[in-house]
């Protein structure tokens, strides 16, 4: 029994390696790609960071250094949540677009190996491409964070990505379930997520009724912990009032999340939608 | 190195002692589809139940290999799809080696490969990485796969120099030797074979025609070959069955069927069964098949 047990344990490794695997020879194979969609990234990241100079050229008085790295962080955490969702919701719409969705949904791979496979694949990739899209954009504007504490805003973002992994698991179900308009949603899943979250701005300035929403979104935790470690210099231990909300959310978005693609799984089996051509 | 010290093969118990390889009992599944006729006559299109399998009942003995003839629509698709996990039926049961289809799919799935109609590659991918990571998900090493790719793409007569060019350079026969590769790679005791060679040019539906009855020789596969071709039915399966608009008609040894119809070819034994022409397309709108 107990043989049985771990032979099958470490089938299921051995198929998370396979997913974490796949991965990296699509991202090789697409590097050219990933340089043009990086340079993208970086493009769209400067509109949006080069506010705080605007508003300073426009009169206004803003404390540029700080009021730029708000903005910088916000953006690169837009984009590094969009990385998680993005190859989260690919575990069903590129596969379906390639045709290998029948072969990989009836291997013998515990659906929860797979997802975390993606999930996992997906913070990898994505805390890469946050940190270069970081260094970059902080390379153009000449910002002075003496205080930043990198490794404590890695940790916030490496618990909080538990949280979006669970959501982005949850929204890996829609294009199984609408094969055209499945991967959209999980867009506007995503930007519904950090509108509330005070992407850019603080929470406080959000109507009463998004601040409630605030209060159970990863993102703001997320944000706010990141914030104060990279601008106030705030070490990991002060920053429980962050991780810990982290943690619950954590806690109960990834069961949630599996129980909702299973839950899909199901839908799709019973509905002849889990094929190639949707 | 012999194919079975690569991976680990299926345990007799995980095998279902004394239980056929296939065992299908009322099996049906109905699909939602809109009603093409309302909008033909411009009115708001409703959903209809089309049958897509009504009632099948067969079994497949171990080792036995059975062919399925039928037009498109006619449910070959979704009764593989079926016992692949991939469907939930509405009425009847499904058994793989003693294991329900439905109840417990993760043991059935570890049983089974298949080989469908499209061979179906993450195209940027070279052969060799979309048969390493798939491989890894039936629980082989890297160390397992290191020699046993190169050994199994030799088998299949697959170019040695081209098994690192993606997949989309490939022709459709190069890319169908590698999807029966990736099904081999996995030992499975359960072969579903979905229109195989459909597509392929004449030398490549022999080749792997060819390798279809090698692996029946050299292991204990059971094998289920749905497909359009009726002499390759009749060259490779010891019993033949006629699958019209979801209903098996018949499931016999070639020869019983023509006689069963008073028929020459099995052409013939299929008109008299289904009123049909072979080449003449389902009228169903299942569109599993």
């Amino acid at each position: 029994m107990m043989r049985g047990a771990t032979g099958s344990l470490r089938a299921e490794l051995i198929g998370l390696g396979g997913i974490m695997e796949r991965n990296a020879y699509l991202v090789k194979r697409y590097a050219l790609w990933e340089v043009a969609f990086f340079i993208w990234t970086v493009a769209n990241t400067l509109t949006i960071v080069f506010i705080a100079e605007g508003v300073v050229a426009a009169g206004g008085r803003i404390d540029l250094n700080r009021q730029t790295t708000v903005l910088l962080i916000g953006a690169v955490i837009w984009a590094y949540l969009g990385i998680i969702f993005e190859i989260l919701t690919e575990t069903v719409a590129w596969e379906r677009w390639e045709g290998t969705i029948e072969y990989t949904f009836m291997a013998p791979l515990s659906r929860t190996v797979h997802l975390t496979g993606m999930g996992l694949f997906a913070v990898l990739y994505g805390v890469v491409r946050a940190g270069l899209l970081f260094a970059v954009i902080a390379f153009f504007f000449d910002l002075a964070l003496p205080d930043a504490d990198f490794v404590a805003a890695l940790v916030v973002l490496g618990v909080a990505s538990v949280s979006f992994i669970g959501i982005g698991m949850m929204t890996a179900v829609l294009p199984l379930i609408s094969p055209e308009k499945g991967t959209q949603l999980g867009f506007i899943a995503q930007g519904m997520l950090l509108v509330v979250s005070g992407i850019y701005y603080s929470v406080e300035v959000l109507p009463q009724p998004m601040q409630w929403l605030s209060v159970i979104s990863p993102a703001t935790y997320a944000l706010e912990g990141i914030r104060d470690a990279i601008l106030e210099g705030a070490a990991l231990g002060t920053l429980w009032d962050e991780i810990v909300p982290l943690i619950i959310i954590g806690a109960v978005s990834i069961p949630a999340g599996l129980a909702v693609f299973r839950r899909g799984e199901q839908y799709a089996k019973k509905h002849g939608k889990l094929k190639r051509s949707g | 190195m012999s194919r079975t010290a690569a991976i680990t093969p299926p345990s007799a118990g995980s095998l279902g002692p004394g239980a056929p390889a296939v065992e299908v009992a009322g099996l049906s599944k109905q699909f939602l589809r809109r009603d093409k006729r309302d909008r033909r006559a411009g009115r708001r299109t409703r959903k209809r139940r089309v049958p897509a399998l009504t009632n099948v009942t067969f079994n497949i003995e171990r080792g036995e290999c059975v062919a399925i003839l039928g037009q498109n629509g006619s449910g070959k698709s979704t009764l593989v799809r079926l016992l692949s996990t991939l469907l939930l039926p509405d009425g009847g049961s499904a058994h793989v080696f003693g294991h329900d289809v439905i109840k417990e799919p993760r043991a059935v799935q570890r049983l089974i490969n298949r080989v469908s109609v499209e061979a179906s590659f993450f195209k940027k991918m070279s052969a060799t990485e979309n048969l390493s990571y798939a491989a890894r998900f039936y629980g082989m090493t890297a160390g397992d796969t290191r020699d046993e790719i190169p050994r199994i793409l030799n088998k299949v007569a697959f170019a040695t120099d081209r098994r690192t060019e993606p997949m989309e350079n490939l022709s459709r026969g190069m890319q169908q030797k590698v999807a029966l590769a990736r099904a081999l790679l996995t030992s499975p005791v359960l072969l579903l074979l979905d229109e195989p060679t459909t597509g392929l040019d004449p030398r490549s539906k022999l080749e792997v025609q060819d390798f279809i009855r090698e692996v029946r020789s050299s292991q204990d596969s059971t094998i289920l070959l749905c497909t359009h071709d009726l002499a390759e039915a009749e060259v490779l399966a010891e019993r033949v069955g006629i699958l019209d608009r979801g209903e098996l008609l018949v499931l016999e040894p070639a020869e019983d069927l023509k006689r069963r119809y008073g028929a020459a070819t099995l052409e013939d034994a299929f008109f008299v069964a289904t009123g049909k022409t072979f080449e003449q397309e389902g009228a169903e709108e299942g569109g599993e098949d």
